[in-house]
């Protein structure tokens, strides 16, 4: 049992209805990013029912704990978690990637959707953002913590390190970044296209506190993010180790869903196949 | 529309980086929420009065511009008015996508220090000489571009980017010293457009320092029997319109003055209304689509045509079109 008294069984029946609501509204959508998607649900959950101080009916309330979401890509997976924390109504989720929807394909603030922190797509960006509301918070005394998620790939943009750099040099204690790591870019293996290991290393030698946790294991996530929050003088990374695709055998661990989305015949199947998940 | 018929004397050459920094730390004392970032240059681009009288809101981010676009969107996103100042060529155009998603997007009360800005930086070169980032800053949506025109100017301008802009907000200034000519009781109004000078023949458009050659040029042309109307645009986005349409209706000649690329920069903000509105006969005044290089300003400004003496020899030119 966690903080919010989610057990890990509810967490785990919780990841399901965020992965099957991934499905059907990237099946409407037509387009967009599955893999990613689903294989952040987990950690999603974990955040949004257990980790995160929020105020799903206060949006803007100033004590909330702050999620910013740095690969835009995987929108479907944080707007399935809106809906399903009671952000908006679940229904809306079928109107993604549509004209006139506040569920646009990367997320975008201009659009009016609550609890959308920060309107993002170009990678590489989250990370500053995120230090610059772990500065703020920490120059007011404020006591919320701000949550941040990176793709692996995404560490390829030499702006994250920049963003690294100052996150141990602020000492941000308040700040824990999230890798989802699946080894899988567009173009294939990120240790083919561009090595990323050791990993756990560079975050070491930058001044970060490193944790590692399994990203499908909700009480190995809400350790980890635990053992985050109690961190302190500076901030934590933890690499979650994930599968792209994690729930449906025939997405997981193949880049080429990166970016393709489901039929609506597949949708169906994928559905009955995400329910039928047992670990 | 300001309108003045009085003469600018030259209080004395100063950079307009020193009224950067001197409303920075204005608008310090004004506002507590304001918080200064720096990317080692900070003495550099005039912000070491308010990282000293201030040093628990000045945060030093390395040479990092991109990351000191990220970190001013999340402080900005947090209720702060972060301030970030670097080498305009830095500042608005290595950091672009950043400016572009992070800042404009999220529509974000940032303000970006363009410093150094033109050829006028001299001896540093071509790449230090940012003479795209007008062009560049004013296609993004929500961005506000200002180029005051005098070191008193830029105090103004920096507190009038505080106090009446709630978005992202693009200000120029330069290293060189140049007359400083306008008075502090010379209100600053975010696109409202100065005439500094009034006159029918023909109307100059100049931004940043320029706007004293336009003057030197004006005296010179009254010499001469032609009547030349002065306008300071210190604002180019949003850009007066007014402004530029009276001149185009009351004068039929414009000549747009600046320390840019004429391509995409005051130049092209003034045609692209006045094309669609009242065209009229122009001449551009300002590099012509070419990379700078060293040598003193002065020197720079008389090889590239930035002159009072330029801006005369337009003027003839076009007075000819014109009938």
């Amino acid at each position: 049992m966690n903080a919010s008294g989610h057990t890990a069984e509810e967490l785990r029946l919780i990841s399901k209805e965020i992965r099957k609501d991934i499905i059907r509204s990237l099946a409407g959508a037509g387009s967009g990013h599955t893999g990613g998607s689903l294989g952040l649900a987990d950690v999603f959950s974990c955040l949004y029912f257990g980790i995160m101080n929020h105020r799903p009916d206060e949006p803007g309330w100033p004590g909330r704990d702050r999620m910013i979401l740095s690969i835009g890509h995987v929108a479907p997976a944080l707007y399935a978690s809106l809906a399903q924390a009671g952000y908006f109504p679940r229904e809306e989720l079928l109107s993604l990637r549509k004209l006139g929807s506040r569920l646009q394909g990367h997320p975008g603030r201009d659009h009016g959707l609550p609890g959308l922190e920060l309107s993002a797509g170009s990678l590489g960006q989250g990370l500053s953002v995120a230090v610059g509301m772990a500065m703020a918070a920490k120059m007011d005394g404020r006591k919320y913590h701000i949550f941040s998620i990176h793709g692996d790939g995404e560490l390829q943009e030499g702006s994250i390190w920049e963003a690294a750099m100052s996150a141990s040099q602020y000492k941000l204690e308040n700040l824990t970044a999230l890798i989802d790591r699946n080894g899988l870019q567009i173009d294939g293996s990120t240790e083919k296209v561009m090595r990323l290991e050791p990993l756990a290393d560079k975050w070491t030698s930058f001044g970060w506190h490193v944790i590692h946790c399994d990203g499908h294991d909700h009480g190995d996530i809400i350790n980890a993010y635990d053992e985050a929050k109690i961190t302190k003088g500076k901030p934590s990374v933890i690499i979650a180790k994930t599968i792209m695709g994690k729930g449906v055998r025939k997405i997981e661990n193949h880049h080429g869903w990166h970016g393709r989305c489901p039929t609506p015949e597949e949708a169906e199947i994928f559905v009955k196949e995400i329910d039928g998940m047992n670990d | 529309m300001r309108m003045m018929n009085e003469d600018f004397n030259n209080k004395g050459d100063r950079p307009t980086k020193n009224g950067f920094g001197e409303g920075l730390a204005e608008a310090g004392r004004r506002n507590k929420n304001l918080i200064a970032l720096g990317a080692d240059i900070t003495g550099s681009v005039g912000m070491d009065h308010f990282a000293s009288r201030f040093p628990e809101r000045f945060f030093s981010l390395g040479i990092a511009e991109q990351n000191c676009i990220g970190v001013a969107s999340g402080m900005a996103l947090s209720g702060k008015i972060p301030v970030f100042a670097t080498y305009g060529v830095f500042a608005a155009l290595r950091t672009t996508d950043f400016i572009r998603i992070s800042v404009c997007y999220n529509d974000l009360h940032v303000i970006i220090g363009g410093a150094h800005a033109g050829i006028s930086v001299g001896p540093d070169g071509a790449t230090h000489q940012a003479l795209e980032d007008i062009a560049v800053m004013r296609v993004l949506p929500h961005m506000t571009v200002i180029s005051p025109c005098d070191a008193t100017q830029t105090r103004l301008a920096l507190l009038a980017a505080v106090e009446q802009v709630n978005g992202p907000v693009y200000l120029r200034f330069g290293r060189a010293p140049v007359p400083d000519f306008t008075d502090e009781k010379l209100a600053f109004e975010v696109g409202k457009a100065q005439t500094l000078k009034d006159g029918n023949d023909i109307s100059v458009i100049a931004t940043g320092h320029l706007v004293w050659e336009a003057l030197e040029a004006a005296k010179i042309l009254a010499n001469k029997g032609i009547s030349a109307r002065i306008i300071n645009m210190h604002t180019i986005k949003p850009i007066d319109k007014d402004a530029i349409l009276r001149s185009a209706r009351e004068c039929g000649a414009i000549i747009t003055a600046e320390e840019h690329q004429i391509t995409g920069g005051l130049g092209s903000a003034v045609a692209e209304l006045i094309v669609k509105k009242y065209p009229v006969p122009m001449q551009m005044i300002g590099m012509p689509d070419c990379f700078g290089e060293s040598g003193q300003p002065e020197e720079l400004m008389d090889k590239y045509g930035m002159r009072a003496r330029n801006i005369v020899a337009a003027a003839e030119k076009l007075l000819k079109d014109k009938r």
